[in-house]
């Protein structure tokens, strides 16, 4: 049968969008809706979980099935999601306040269980919807109103800790290279497994520091191929620790290990969602009680 | 003559204690009588100082003894702290070759449980098989159907295990017949043996009902005391198609469970209040994106770590209240194990015709204890999904609106990925399409319409049970696992010429519509019992029909109550 081809149109949502003009996110809303498109993914094959934030809302933005939660726990929804109905695309979405600092517990346990889905973590290295608070990945000496005499950890990290808690699908993007991020969504749909992306996002209202210009004048591709080994663990952690004059964007760690959905009997067959209830099945539980 | 005996087994975390008990609860109800075992417990592993107390009765039992008619010791200490406990002519079992007690009472038996154990047994981890050989001896019980129970409780753990502990019940067994000829005292008649009655502890009985209503998802950090619950369900996934994740924290559990319920299979968590209290702010999410979520919350002393193997009712008006802003909700309190499987079915009807998240209370006393009950019945337990509507129904729906519905405030439900509709849901106040809002007037509607649920669940709640059903001048009124120890009181009441009856809830909130208020004389004392230091039933109790309760029982030592010491309080406030 001929797939039915879709169109940008298709996720076209009729909610206003409340970001800042300027903001980084519609160029990751862009790059989401033409990577559906280019995926051949409908709308209905689609779930995006997102969280509190800025970022969560583009979910609302979209034509999808969409799940906008509590701040930090996207990831859970999610999981339970993507085990109750594994034949939907899972995404989940938030920023670097709901991914690194409130939801940091289910980003490590989400990245060891491997469960099939896709995180896009829109990192502004700031807190936008509170009005511009220190955030786990801001950089040291950041000075914010809850940090007024700058911040006085270093950032965190998110690529770092993911390859070491073997993710097995690790990238960066950049909101200003459309794109680029548009096959880096693919390649993260299509990976079987737990596949991140950290996605430098400029917020041109509260980091007048990482604006587009800064992030433009540094980042460059590291592309799979004779120049860089991305199954590679050591290279992937040396790439992972550049940051400064150059950051690389692309996928930084790959490998292939056993998905949680991938390993569990009860779903070999159907999804758990489409499986009848059958109350005679039950009929022989007692017996071990007797 | 009718059979009320109680035996105590008493030892170390880590002697076997649990096991022997449940081998010799289960015999006792293929006999055909009725059991009810309770643990008493510390949080340790090995060593302390543990017992359970089996009584058996030639009737239903819910209910701890105030008696101990057998003893039986695993280790020295017992005897020591054990033997006041024990009733004048009950008898003991020790080991008196590994104690320096001594005795000259011809019912205290001294069998060298340990030596016995390293022969017949070939370690000293057997002295409990030892210990009920003997014991099933002088209670006149035969060796076969022991025998065959200890083969079918450690078949999984091999041919020598099950050698091992068979003969060392069989070498018990043998000592005391050779030994003690023409003992006769408490002996329990055996009647016909056959399969029938269950045994199962609040905990299995909960899980059984979750695995017979559907479940299809469960999420959980382990614990104590609702631990057991995951893992009935862990060990029947497979022959169910149950998806079980252990989460990283209870946060994770209840957003876990909130997916997956999301996406439309029937889900669960349990904790105790520790973790519940992680979970309140996905609670408010359930209510909020109108998502089923069936929570158990088995309780135990608090607050934080509180005693965390002991029983308490001290969490009714936390879960009742838990999480901010206001939302539907339905507090269920089971009293006893055959109560538990029926309101886990009724549990997950309410959250999804309801689109809310529906508590489950319970608390040591009722999760750990054994009850025997007569039958469970499938087609008792109906399954209704509310207003889910499957993808054959749908493939027309378009611009489906997840919180459309006013009138009674129940959404018609799709799923995501069945049809071609989509679907959005959000912890922020929504549109009925889903979407974020600030306008007032929506606002007041979708208020509105989350809280006419709570009308319509009012209406789905239970009134108490009564008994007996005629007016009385004492009234012993208790919620939950309470259930066995105050209708024993009013039966030791009556029996005393005292007219007493039973109000008992297990469908707590909403509370329903009062027509047991007409049951109440004028004059009636109203006793309130509860395990909780201030009385939380009976506040909601006062609250909702404007009756002060002046007569409060209350026990905080992280202890279930003997019926005896209920009714030695109200003949006291008489």
């Amino acid at each position: 049968m001929k797939k039915k081809i879709v169109s940008v149109q298709d996720f076209e949502s009729d909610d206003p969008i409340a970001w800042c003009p300027g903001c980084g996110n519609f160029s990751i809303l862009k790059a989401l809706k033409q990577a559906f498109v280019e995926l051949g993914k409908k709308p209905h094959e689609i779930a995006i979980v997102s969280g509190i934030g800025q970022a969560p809302k583009t979910p609302h933005y979209l034509r999808c099935n969409a799940f906008n939660g509590l701040h930090g726990r996207t990831l859970p929804v999610a999981t339970g999601i993507k085990l109750a109905n594994h034949d939907l695309t899972v995404l989940a979405e938030g920023g670097d306040g709901d991914g690194y600092a409130e939801g940091g517990n289910h980003f490590l346990h989400a990245m060891r269980r491997n469960i099939d889905m896709t995180y896009l973590v829109h990192n502004n290295q700031v807190y936008g919807l509170t009005k511009g608070q220190t955030s786990p990945t801001s950089g040291l000496g950041f000075v914010t109103k809850t940090s007024p005499t700058g911040s006085t950890s270093p950032q965190l990290n998110p690529l770092l800790l993911a390859i070491a808690s073997d993710c097995s699908f690790v990238a960066r993007g950049f909101a200003g290279e459309v794109e680029h991020l548009t096959a880096l969504i693919k390649d993260a749909i299509l990976h079987k497994g737990f596949a991140f992306i950290d996605i430098l996002q400029p917020c041109v209202t509260f980091n007048r520091v990482n604006t587009f210009k800064w992030y433009a004048d540094r980042v460059y591709p590291v592309d799979d191929g004779p120049g860089y080994d991305s199954s590679d663990r050591i290279t992937a952690f040396t790439k992972a620790l550049q940051w400064g004059d150059r950051i690389p964007i692309g996928i930084i760690y790959r490998q292939g290990r056993p998905t949680l959905d991938g390993q569990l009997s009860a779903i070999t067959g159907q999804s758990l969602v489409t499986q009848q209830i059958d109350s005679e099945s039950f009929s022989s539980i007692f017996e071990s009680f007797k | 003559m009718a059979v009320d005996v109680s035996i105590r087994i008493s030892g170390q975390a880590g002697q076997g204690i649990q096991s022997i008990s449940a081998i010799m609860g289960k015999i006792f109800t293929r006999h055909g009588y009725y059991v009810f075992i309770n643990q008493d417990a510390e949080s340790r592993i090995r060593g302390g100082h543990n017992f359970d107390q089996i009584r058996v009765k030639d009737q239903p039992v819910y209910a701890i003894g105030d008696k101990v008619d057998y003893l039986i010791c695993l280790d020295g200490n017992a005897v020591d702290s054990d033997l006041p406990d024990l009733d004048e002519n009950g008898i003991m079992i020790y080991d008196g070759e590994k104690s320096n007690f001594q005795s000259g009472n011809s019912h205290h038996f001294s069998i060298p449980l340990e030596q016995f154990a390293e022969q017949a047994g070939k370690s000293k981890i057997m002295v409990n098989s030892v210990a009920t050989g003997a014991a099933f001896a002088l209670m006149g019980f035969e060796l076969q159907p022991l025998l065959d129970r200890l083969k079918e409780e450690f078949a999984a753990k091999g041919g020598e295990v099950v050698e091992n502990n068979q003969n060392s019940a069989s070498s018990g067994y043998r000592y005391v017949k050779n030994n003690f000829k023409g003992i006769s005292a408490n002996q329990i008649p055996t009647g016909p043996f056959k399969k029938q009655k269950l045994l199962l502890n609040g905990s299995q009985a909960m899980a059984l009902g979750a695995i017979c209503s559907g479940l299809k998802f469960y999420s959980g950090y382990p614990m104590s005391p609702a631990t057991p619950i995951m893992e009935l369900i862990a060990s029947v996934t497979d022959q169910y198609n149950i998806i079980l994740e252990q989460a990283e924290d209870e946060i994770a559990a209840i957003n876990m469970v909130i997916g997956a319920a999301f996406a439309g299979v029937r889900a669960m968590t349990a904790t105790s209040g520790g973790g519940f209290s992680l979970m309140v702010e996905g609670l408010g999410l359930a209510g909020m994106t109108e998502t089923p979520a069936v929570v158990v919350v088995a309780q135990r002393p608090g607050p934080a770590t509180g005693l965390p193997t002991r029983t308490e009712q001290g969490d009714l008006q936390f879960v009742i209240h838990a999480s901010h802003g206001e939302f539907p909700r339905a507090v269920l309190a089971p009293g006893h194990a055959e109560q538990a499987f029926y309101l886990m079915a009724k549990a997950f009807n309410l959250a999804e015709s309801y689109q809310t998240p529906v508590i489950v209370l319970g608390d040591q006393h009722l999760n750990d204890s054994y009850y025997t009950v007569d039958h469970l019945a499938l087609d008792q337990i109906p399954i209704d999904r509310g207003s889910i509507r499957f993808d054959d129904q749908i493939s027309s729906v378009k611009d489906y609106k997840r919180y459309a519905g006013q009138e009674t405030g129940i959404s018609p439900r799709i799923l995501p990925g069945l049809s071609e509709a989509v679907l959005y849901a959000d912890s922020d106040e929504h549109t009925e399409a889903g979407h974020i809002t600030e306008s007032a007037d929506i606002r007041i509607r979708m208020v509105n319409k989350r809280m006419r649920k709570l009308e319509g669940i009012r209406r789905q709640m239970a009134s108490p049970k009564i008994s007996p059903s005629k007016k009385s001048d004492i009234v012993l009124l208790g919620w939950g696992s309470i259930y066995g120890a105050i209708k024993e009181t009013v039966q030791l009441l009556n029996h005393e010429g005292i007219d007493a009856q039973m109000i008992h809830f297990s469908e707590i909130f909403p509370f329903s519509a009062v027509p047991f208020l007409t049951n109440l004389k004028k004059k009636t004392k109203i006793f309130a019992v509860e395990n909780n230091f201030t009385g939380q039933f009976a506040d909601i109790f006062t609250q909702q029909t404007g009756i002060s309760i002046f007569h409060k029982i209350l026990k905080y030592d992280g202890r279930p109550f003997a019926p005896q010491e209920i009714v030695k309080q109200v003949k006291e406030q008489i």
